[in-house]
């Protein structure tokens, strides 16, 4: 049914709809009213689940691991600092093979405290054995959600939805929420691959030495990569169902005869989308390729949508400090060999809106192929040079970041 | 107005309130009230600290083919004013298209309004001010300006219509508080019409 909602109430509504027997989570911005969506409909009756309060993000993804052990279809969701403080236990369920399906209501990761929007949680956890899916819009939301659950259960591998935090979870658009009857036809009871049942004893979570852990854990990334072989053919069962294009691994966009073509993940792929029609307009050869899948990464889909390319600009919304670009690093590798140029683009870091402008011009230089190998969209190199001056002047230079802001007032001031 | 510019782009509107007022569920009501009228619209809130009290943003979009961008509205073709006091103190009408058009929350007529700014930048039939907390206090009890607010754009510009705004309150609340704040929403829109008249007939006088 069309309905016109909040991105984050519209999420509780596709996770309601794939029955989750067991819901735990602990609050944190952005991810909070998701939860207390869901929490609300359990407390009304009309979700049958077991509600988990808990007392940590530590305890939320504990709570996960345990009530997924015994066969449950477990769902919890956290951003930012909340996945840091669960991460041991994130890496766990993937370790342990269970099926869970997180909501990662992405944030950047402090310090500085910042609670906006970023990918820099996603990246913190890229190499935890999940499948990690990103949402352009909160009708992709709805719909990776179902699947994401399919895909879970499927492999027995945990998945999680990323979901920019604010820019999607607080946005109210028009999205079309699937029917019960739709999402019962996607998504059969739950059968464990294997399950904590006092009738069929096993253990779970063995300690494995030097003689088998390079082998169970090779077993962990043959698993997690099969998502690369089921997802396009699940997504296309969800999108028959459904009657619209679910994403499997990459989203291209105008990519025919593009000599440019524009990699990123996430919302931001909207603005860019626009900013590539204006310049198609304009005559240039410009596309986009979103790419929906991050974790397990379809290197052999991305080379192949990118085989035309005479040049690609990846933008991400976090960085790897001290050395550059994540997704821009994976896109480099899948195209090594071609010797074309990949230029990075770090854009809205900790919430800075990403404008089409800025956008263009990046687009237009590397058009004319005058764009720099890194940029950092939109920084404010003035007050970096101050910072940079200032600790180079005195040893007791002081907290970067009350220095920068300081600056910033006082310019705002004259 | 049309529900976009002759280019396919969005009708984009900029809200001003204090944070506690209620600025962003403003820009919801709207959001949805497009969507009744069968428009698609787009509203979120400005990426800002939310401190009860501290100027606040939240912004909206409206067209008739899905929105995609996620830039905030640095150029809106209309800026609400939830709370007077924010006249003279926050930068409300930067950006402004030379078209557009600005609704303030007032018991004053425009002439006796600080709107340093924006004289000279868009047409003064453009501009109206509405006493949408009067207007909300009377019917619904409460100091919540948003309904008669977005009666007056209703009014003002057409970009929504009376009757979706009415579906979006009866979606949001229940039938009571819903059917106080739709009289709330006809009495701006009967305001702005009479108002807008009398601008109208003094400048062609």
């Amino acid at each position: 049914m069309l309905q016109q909602i909040e991105g984050s109430r519209a999420v509780a509504s596709a996770v309601a709809l794939c029955r989750p027997n067991v819901v735990c989570a602990y609050p944190i911005s952005p991810q909070t009213h998701i939860i207390e969506a869901i929490g609300a409909m359990v407390k009304a009756g009309e979700l049958d689940a077991e509600f988990v309060n808990v007392d940590s993000e530590m305890a939320a993804m504990s709570v996960l691991i345990g009530a997924s052990a015994v066969g449950a279809r477990a769902y919890t969701a956290t951003a930012s600092q909340g996945l840091l403080y669960m991460m041991e236990a994130v890496y766990n369920v993937a370790g342990l093979g269970l099926p869970a399906v997180m909501t990662l209501a992405n944030r950047a990761l402090g310090a500085p405290i910042n609670i906006w929007n970023d990918h820099s949680d996603a990246m913190s956890v890229r190499d935890a054995g999940w499948v990690q899916l990103f949402a352009e819009t909160n009708q992709e939301a709805i719909d990776l959600h179902i699947l994401a659950f399919s895909l879970a259960e499927e492999l027995s591998v945990p998945v999680m939805v990323c979901v920019d935090g604010f820019i999607l979870t607080h946005a109210i658009e028009r999205v079309d929420v699937p029917e019960q009857t739709q999402v019962d036809r996607l998504l059969a009871p739950f059968e464990p691959r294997h399950v904590l049942d006092p009738h069929d004893p096993v253990s779970i979570g063995a300690m494995v030495g030097p003689d088998a852990f390079t082998e169970v854990r090779y077993l962990a990334s043959i698993r997690l990569s099969r998502a690369l072989d089921v997802l396009p053919p699940l997504a296309q069962r969800h999108s028959d169902e459904l009657a619209r294009s679910v994403p499997s691994l990459v989203s291209p966009y105008r990519l025919d005869d593009a000599d440019v073509v524009v990699v990123a993940m996430g919302s931001v792929l909207g603005t860019i989308k626009d900013v590539i029609d204006e310049m198609r307009d304009d005559g240039h050869a410009i596309g986009a390729l979103g790419v929906s899948c991050f974790r397990p990464f379809p290197k052999d889909q991305i080379r192949d949508a990118l085989a035309g390319a005479s040049r690609v600009v990846v933008v991400e919304k976090a960085f790897s400090l001290g050395y550059g670009g994540i997704l821009a690093t994976d896109i480099a590798l899948v195209l090594s060999g071609r010797g074309i140029p990949i230029h990075t683009v770090i854009a809205g870091l900790g919430g800075r809106p990403v404008w089409a402008a800025s956008l263009r011009t990046c687009f237009n230089e590397a058009v004319d192929a005058t764009l720099s190998e890194t940029t950092f969209l939109d920084l404010d190199e003035e007050v970096v040079a101050r910072e940079v001056d200032r600790m180079a002047a005195t040893r007791r230079s002081g907290p970067s970041a009350e220095n920068v802001l300081r600056d910033l007032a006082e310019r705002s001031r004259t | 107005m049309a529900a976009q510019h002759g280019d396919g782009t969005a009708t984009q509107l900029r809200l001003h309130g204090r944070g506690g007022q209620g600025t962003v569920t403003a820009a919801e009501l709207l959001a949805v009230a497009a969507f009744e009228d069968g428009l698609y619209a787009q509203a979120f809130p400005s990426f800002g600290s939310e401190r009860m009290g501290a100027p606040v943003e939240a912004y909206c979009r409206v067209g008739s083919k899905p929105i995609r961008t996620r830039e905030p509205v640095a150029r809106p073709d209309v800026v609400i004013v939830q709370d007077p006091t924010l006249l003279g103190q926050v930068n409300l009408f930067g950006g402004l298209t030379s078209s557009g058009f600005v609704i303030v929350n007032a018991s004053r007529p425009v002439q006796e309004l600080d709107l340093d700014g924006l004289m000279g930048l868009i047409p003064l039939t453009n501009i109206v001010s509405v006493p949408a907390t009067r207007i909300a206090l009377e019917h619904v009890g409460r100091p919540t300006p948003n309904s008669a607010l977005l009666g007056a754009l209703s009014a003002l510009t057409g970009l929504i219509s009376p009757a979706g705004i009415i579906h979006a309150l009866e979606h949001r609340f229940a039938p009571a508080i819903a059917d106080a704040n739709s009289r709330a929403v006809r009495e701006a829109y009967d305001v702005v019409v009479a108002e807008r008249g009398e601008v109208i007939s003094a400048a062609a006088n």
